[in-house]
């Protein structure tokens, strides 16, 4: 059953590229989208127990993943309607087909419960992003593309030699099984010094999939050029697969009892992550450079939360939700205010809320949300996790965190309020651009899902939560 | 003597330091197209002879020694470049590097212990200085293709290290990991390919308009 | 005692006799590789001859200095020679430390011969002085870590017991070390002797001589002194490429000399036939070479500390 996840975007992506109309495609997306999210809300609603020493399988962690992966895919469809008719002379053969491919890919990702299986998914997720990117196929992209393509290459190289290393630490006992079960099961007695340095590079490896700094160098490039709604699925969808493949790390550890190296590791990583999106928004002319920063931040704030440990963990499983989620609004009015002003950068864009008054309220309503203001969802996950970083006694690490929170604050909101309020630019609706419930619908939805879930959560969402977080927690 | 599987493996390094310092591009391409033939030699000779094992070796080497080298230079020819210009830091400080990271590599390798059958190996050095040598390679050239070189030799320090489980890991893995290679590079020389078109050039110096 | 008299007498002789007959050899082969006849093999032997018997031309610009040039380059040769076995055939001299001792006596004759060329005022001579210290500064390191491998690998410190048949165990445990050493051994005789692909000694366009240059104010018994010095130094460094890979002694000493003069002519066939096949290197790529070199000598050394 779950194998439909993947086998229902091939079987569309097939058909989007033997497709010869550039008129209907995008249809077929939104389609393929619906057909998705309902397999998955189905999935959800029958949950089969994953079988031990099966190589696909669906855990809470994975239940949860795909159900936000699969949502936001759902909205950037249907803001694809719209989005591609407008672009109708480029032609979107590849760039559906790429789309389908990326989604099975993520949705292989977040089934597999082999190593290997895992890596080929999350590089398979790399390749299919790459002409994504590339869409608007200027300079700049060709650039954003290349330095994508490479920085997680080289990532996804050093994540398999981490997987090797692991692999060469159960030996000699004979056979080795990269399977998720047998890992966990035997890595008490696996081989320290290999393993150590196999997490090592997976924790590189991965992270720069992430975008943990130091190796967040793509993410600026590669979210400024690509077109909205992709960024919304590289912000939403690709980082939550590559933090879901980093906790099947982080739970190999655990059960090898190694969790303090594991946990450390995190917490040093978030906490350089926080620093560098808070040197990197301050005076941030471009809007979705900045939006990748705030993407690098929010991935630092994640894995915090996994490296505290405890109730922090549940903080960040909700984080991961609204994470997404936001993001989505974010980059999909984003786009808007960009296709109206055929510019991102903030010397050229001024007075969004005149002219596009739509877009640039939930543009607002999104940096709100996503610097962590109530009554969001944003306000209550990060809440929760300052609360696991205090009561584990990281005083200094808390106190780190606020400032630079309310650094990251300050900064964004400099840029945001310059773009959207004030009079309107000489560049005002350059691209003849007008708000349409295509382009509207989707981010105000996502962002009243974020308005719920900080007012209430409800039960059966609190339960996938609690249960994901178990699965990360719990020391076998 | 040593056993033939660690002279190949001694092999490597020289060619590791014949790229670092070559600045011809023809001379490199076939240089790491050897060095990928000798690797798929290698897993092929460390392990006792099975169909599994034909089939990684032969996969390696068509993939590795005929097939990359193949794209890449369809690649050049599309573009007629020959020769890499002066790397970002010299390719005297770059040899040095790549040799200090050599004799670290070796002098570092015993504390990741091999169990008893692979004991006396060579793999652990002569895989990290693969990998530096790959790293050094994609950090500090000027031109994209010698990038995406380095990345193979990157990938062939990461295939070493494989060697070491190829009776132990399950085939699909490794027809998978020899696949993504594949379509990776095949995706770089696209991208080349739209860099050269773009700026009538192949240097990494022009992409670099995109900073804050 | 006698055993360094048979000794001292063998050196002598192999040093006298020999070194000419290398570069007729050297000759020989790259005329054949042109289709040539080329010069008899003891054409050297005649010329030496001829010079030591004219007359010389010295510039008045010149001091003791220009003197002492050659006569340096002569002896050092000979002395260093009284260190170095000849394959199997033992050094007469030796003390702990004497491979510090004989490098320096090359770095000495090299040293004299510069400052002769600059002597005598000439910008020409001056540059290729430039040259050859550079080039000889950067095969320095390559020849140390050769000498440091076969000290590590025979635990002896004088030259006498680092060839021969005292590597034959360590030909057993460290052949690929000894591989690469011979290699860059080669190199360093290459570079030291003003070799192509390093230097050519054939060129007549002063811009891209290095050590042809530096002779070329030299003329009479000077000159002589000079090309007799140069084909002892071929001699005494090719001795110790040849002394890595004759393992075996055959206890007999005039099969060892004739088994050693072998080796010899093979290695000056050799040298004829790179000089044939290949160009002078860029004057760029050649430091690059030479640091290649050293790099691979010391990887060698590395593979024996592991």
């Amino acid at each position: 059953m779950i194998t439909l996840l993947v086998l229902v975007p091939v079987l569309f992506a097939l058909g989007a590229y033997l497709m010869p109309s550039d008129r209907l495609r995008p249809r077929l997306l939104s389609v393929a989208g619906f057909v998705h999210l309902v397999l998955v809300l189905w999935i959800l609603a029958h949950p089969v127990p994953i079988t031990v020493g099966a190589w696909i399988g669906l855990d809470p962690l994975g239940r949860l993943v795909v159900l936000v992966v699969s949502l936001l895919f759902f909205c950037c469809s249907i803001y694809g309607l719209g989005y591609l008719r407008a672009r109708l002379h480029w032609g979107n053969r590849i760039f559906i087909t790429c789309m389908l491919l990326f989604l099975a890919a993520m949705s292989l990702a977040v089934m597999a419960r082999h190593l290997g299986l895992l890596w080929v998914a999350v590089e398979s997720t790399t390749l299919a992003s790459a002409p994504l990117i590339y869409y608007n196929r200027n300079r700049l992209s060709i650039e954003a593309t290349w330095k994508y393509l490479l920085l997680c290459s080289v990532g996804i190289a050093l994540a398999m030699l981490g997987i090797l290393f692991v692999a060469y630490s159960i030996l000699p006992a004979a056979p080795i099984s990269l399977q998720l079960d047998d890992l966990l099961a035997g890595a008490a007695s696996y081989s320290r010094p290999w393993l150590r340095t196999g997490f090592a590079f997976l924790l590189v490896g991965f992270g720069t999939k992430v975008g943990l700094a130091p190796l967040h160098s793509w993410k600026p490039d590669a979210y400024g050029e690509a077109p909205g709604m992709v960024g919304a699925l590289l912000a939403g969808g690709l980082t939550n697969i590559a933090f879901l493949a980093l906790l099947r790390v982080m739970q190999i550890m655990a059960a090898a009892g190694e969790i303090e190296v594991a946990r450390q590791s995190f917490l040093i990583m978030g906490g350089i992550s926080l620093f560098f999106a808070a040197v990197f928004v301050i005076k941030q002319p471009d809007i979705k450079r900045l939006l990748a920063y705030s993407s690098v931040e929010h991935m630092g704030i994640m894995v915090i939360g996994v490296g505290i440990g405890g109730i922090a963990i549940f903080g960040a499983m909700l984080h991961l939700v609204n994470n997404a989620l936001v993001k989505g609004v974010l980059f999909l009015a984003g786009s808007n205010i960009n296709r109206c002003f055929v510019s991102k950068r903030r010397e050229e864009v001024a007075g969004a809320i005149a002219v596009v008054p739509a877009s640039a309220a939930l543009f607002i309503a999104g940096f709100l949300a996503v610097t962590g203001s109530p009554p969001f969802g944003v306000f209550i996950s990060e809440f929760t996790i300052l609360r696991g970083v205090f009561s584990t006694g990281h005083f200094a690490l808390g106190g780190y965190f606020l400032v630079m929170l309310a650094v990251i604050f300050i900064g964004m909101g400099s840029t945001v309020l310059a773009v959207t309020l004030g009079p309107p630019s000489a560049r005002a609706n350059k691209g003849k651009y007008r708000d349409t419930l295509l382009s509207v619908g989707p981010p105000l939805f996502m962002l009243l899902l974020v308005l719920v879930l900080g007012l209430y959560l409800p039960e059966p969402v609190r339960t996938l939560l609690t249960e994901a977080a178990g699965v990360v927690g719990v020391i076998r | 003597m040593e056993s033939p599987t660690n002279m190949l493996l001694l092999l490597i390094i020289p060619i590791n330091f014949f790229i670092l310092g070559s600045s011809r591009l023809g001379a490199c391409i076939r240089t790491t197209a050897l060095q990928g033939s000798i690797l798929a030699l290698i897993s092929f000779l460390m392990h006792p002879v099975s169909g599994h094992t034909l089939f990684l070796s032969g996969s390696a080497l068509a993939l590795k020694g005929v097939l990359m080298p193949n794209l890449l230079f369809r690649a050049i020819r599309q573009v007629q470049i020959r020769r890499e210009i002066e790397p970002l830091i010299g390719y005297v400080p770059t040899l040095i590097l790549g040799t200090l990271a050599m004799a670290g590599a070796f002098i570092f390798s015993d504390y990741l212990p091999l169990i008893e059958a692979h004991r006396g190996s060579l793999i652990i050095p002569v895989g990290l200085s693969t990998l530096v040598t790959g790293f050094l390679m994609l950090t500090t050239r000027r031109k994209a293709l010698t990038q995406v070189l380095g990345y193979l030799i990157f990938e062939n320090g990461v295939f070493i290290f494989g060697i070491l489980l190829a009776d132990a890991m399950p085939l699909m893995v490794e027809a998978g990991i020899l696949l993504d290679l594949l379509v990776a590079i095949f995706v770089m020389g696209i991208i080349i390919n739209q860099i050269n078109r773009e700026f009538s050039s192949m240097d990494v110096e022009d992409l670099s308009s995109l900073r804050e | 005692m006698t055993l360094i008299i048979t000794h001292l007498f063998w050196h002598l002789f192999l040093l006298f006799g020999l070194s000419p007959l290398l570069i007729g050899v050297i000759g020989k082969t790259k005329a054949l590789f042109g289709g040539r006849q080329g010069l008899p093999f003891l054409q050297p032997y005649f010329d030496l001859l001829k010079l030591f018997q004219k007359g010389m031309v010295l510039s008045r610009t010149t001091t003791w200095l220009f003197r002492a040039g050659p006569i340096v380059g002569f002896t050092a040769p000979v002395i260093a020679s009284l260190f170095v076995p000849f394959g199997n055939i033992g050094a007469p001299l030796g003390f702990d430390g004497d491979l510090i001792f004989v490098i320096y006596l090359f770095g000495l004759s090299r040293f004299c011969t510069a400052t002769a060329a600059l002597d005598t005022g000439s910008s020409f001579e001056g540059m290729g002085a430039v040259r050859e210290v550079t080039f000889a500064c950067m095969v320095e390191p390559t020849l140390l870590f050769v000498l440091i491998v076969l000290v590590r690998l025979t635990g002896s410190f004088s030259l006498g017991g680092l060839f021969g048949s005292a590597l034959l165990p360590g030909w057993h445990t460290a052949a690929p070390s000894l591989i690469l050493i011979m290699v860059c051994m080669f190199f360093v005789v290459l570079v030291e002797n003003c070799r192509i692909p390093f230097d050519d000694p054939n060129t007549h366009l002063e811009l891209t001589m290095i050590h042809e240059v530096m002779v070329l104010d030299h003329s009479g018994p000077d000159l002589g002194m000079i090309l007799y010095g140069s084909a002892m130094k071929l001699l005494v460094l090719g001795a110790m490429m040849v002394g890595i890979i004759l393992p075996i002694s055959l206890k007999n000493q005039f099969l060892d000399a004739l088994v050693f003069g072998l080796g010899m002519l093979l290695l000056a066939v050799l040298i004829g036939v790179i000089e044939s096949v290949m160009a002078r290197l860029h004057m760029l790529r050649i430091p690059q070479l030479l640091i290649g070199t050293s790099l691979l000598s010391f990887f060698a050394l590395i593979l024996l500390l592991r």
